[in-house]
């Protein structure tokens, strides 16, 4: 592993990704999301990128989310649990009417069962079963067997090239402090992929968090983006 | 003639009652998060959004949003004193490891089996399936609030769903602008009636023969 680095434009932050990378992007309606880094992303001029996220909806004004990237044309697959809003009668967005033309592969997967298959992406744990969707559409085409008398459904580990996650706070150890929900995916997908880069508020000495209040530890951490000061 | 449906808020009052003190609750996006409004002083319920809180709190005065807040919903939300903050995969481990009492869902269509359909109208072509399915499957009991038929008059209450199932055999208790009705393995027991109606009427607006309890009674909240 080599040492962590603290690039200094968001530019920087991503430097290296390639056409038909995957890329996760942590965040959760709008919260948590690592704001500065995904818009570089959506105007890096990359191609045929696979995007995993919780969802691809603005659902709260002023809190961009990943629907950006879908809409800004270099995403060619999404694997998530809410691509589009569940307002009926809403204006179609831009991202749906993509995904409805099929010009972008959405693969819906039940919100837990997308956290967990990140969670052993980074863990080393291939597939696992699991009884969300066991009788649903969200089973088919899967292996399925019965475990303790119920039907659980075999889903597999999610792995990125690229990890843009949102905290807190950061050390020079690549530690990360989250705070409130925006944590949410942002743990989890900082594990799961080979380089991880994280967009910070602040930036401080090693030494200087309490260990028991890291959220992830710095192994997880490659790159230290931190943002300009509002 | 049709005889007058309960507004929306009686069903969540109703939905609301039946929360037991002390119980750990998952309100789905939508109606069934403004079950929290009605639950009352006599109770503690603490709730469960899947964005990783538990103690979810009442929304926050205008201009008193904490910006790395939310509900499941992606609403502005407090947190109750003694709330706890966990990530994705652990809250989801909270919900499929059979830690929630209770949740509450909207609902599509619900089949006499207790299958639930609440994601997608086929003619969409894309749906959000979110945390639903997670829920609907790991809740030790699922509750559904939704009005009883359509606006368009057509059957809620089936006897096989035809959209899209969130989850198999989930769902415990439907409540809805005209009943509360019991899945079990009998089949649907009306349990409740909204003021003034007969166990035929909710038939009527019901597609799978219900069964009118022994103690069938006028929805009280």
């Amino acid at each position: 592993m080599a040492l962590k680095t603290f690039p200094i434009t968001p530019q920087e932050a991503i430097a290296g990704l390639t056409d038909g990378a995957t890329v996760m992007v942590g965040g959760f309606a709008g919260y948590g999301v690592p704001v500065h880094l995904m818009t570089a992303l959506r105007d890096s001029g990359l191609k045929g990128l696979t995007l995993i996220t919780n969802d691809t909806v603005n659902l709260a004004a002023g809190k961009p989310s990943p629907a950006m990237l879908v809409e800004a044309g270099i995403i060619r697959k999404v694997i998530t649990s809410f691509p589009i809003t569940g307002s009926v009668g809403a204006e179609i967005a831009k991202a749906e009417a993509m995904y409805r033309s099929g010009e972008v592969e959405v693969e819906l997967v039940p919100q837990g069962t997308l956290a967990e298959r990140i969670r052993c992406g980074g863990a080393g744990i291939p597939a696992f079963y699991t009884p969300t969707g066991a009788g649903t559409p969200f089973a088919t085409g899967k292996d399925t067997r019965d475990f303790n008398g119920e039907l659980q459904v075999l889903e597999t580990a999610l792995h990125a090239d690229v990890a843009l996650v949102r905290a807190s706070v950061a050390d020079r150890m690549g530690n990360l402090v989250f705070r409130r929900t925006a944590k949410n995916y942002n743990p989890i997908m900082a594990a799961a992929a080979t380089v991880t880069v994280a967009e910070v508020d602040t930036l401080v000495s090693a030494g200087e968090l309490d260990p028991e209040a890291v959220g992830a530890a710095g192994v997880f951490v490659d790159r230290i983006y931190l943002r300009p000061k509002p | 003639m049709e005889k007058e449906r309960m507004p929306r808020e009686l069903i969540l009052m109703r939905v609301a009652k039946e929360l037991e003190d002390g119980s750990y609750v998952n309100l789905g996006i939508g109606m069934p998060t403004l079950v929290a409004n009605y639950i009352g002083d006599g109770k503690t319920v603490i709730i469960h959004s899947e964005n990783g809180l538990v103690g979810t709190g009442p929304m926050p005065e205008p201009g008193q949003e904490d910006p790395d807040l939310c509900n499941a919903g992606g609403q502005a939300v407090t947190m109750i004193p003694g709330a706890a903050i966990v990530h994705h995969a652990d809250s989801f481990a909270i919900v499929r490891g059979k830690h929630l009492d209770a949740a509450v869902l909207g609902g599509l269509q619900v089949a006499e089996n207790g299958d639930l359909a609440n994601w997608m109208r086929p003619d969409r072509g894309v749906g959000s399936i979110g945390g639903a399915a997670d829920i609907a499957r790991g809740a030790k009991k699922v509750y559904v609030a939704m009005e009883h038929i359509t606006k368009d008059g057509e059957f809620k209450i089936v006897k096989r769903c035809s959209y899209p199932l969130t989850g198999a055999g989930v769902v415990h208790t439907i409540f809805t602008d005209a009943a509360v009705i019991r899945v079990t393995p009998q089949g649907l027991v009306l349990e409740e009636a909204a003021p003034g109606w007969t166990p035929e009427d909710v038939q009527a607006i019901t597609e799978p023969t219900l069964i009118v309890s022994p103690d069938f009674k006028e929805i009280s909240l």
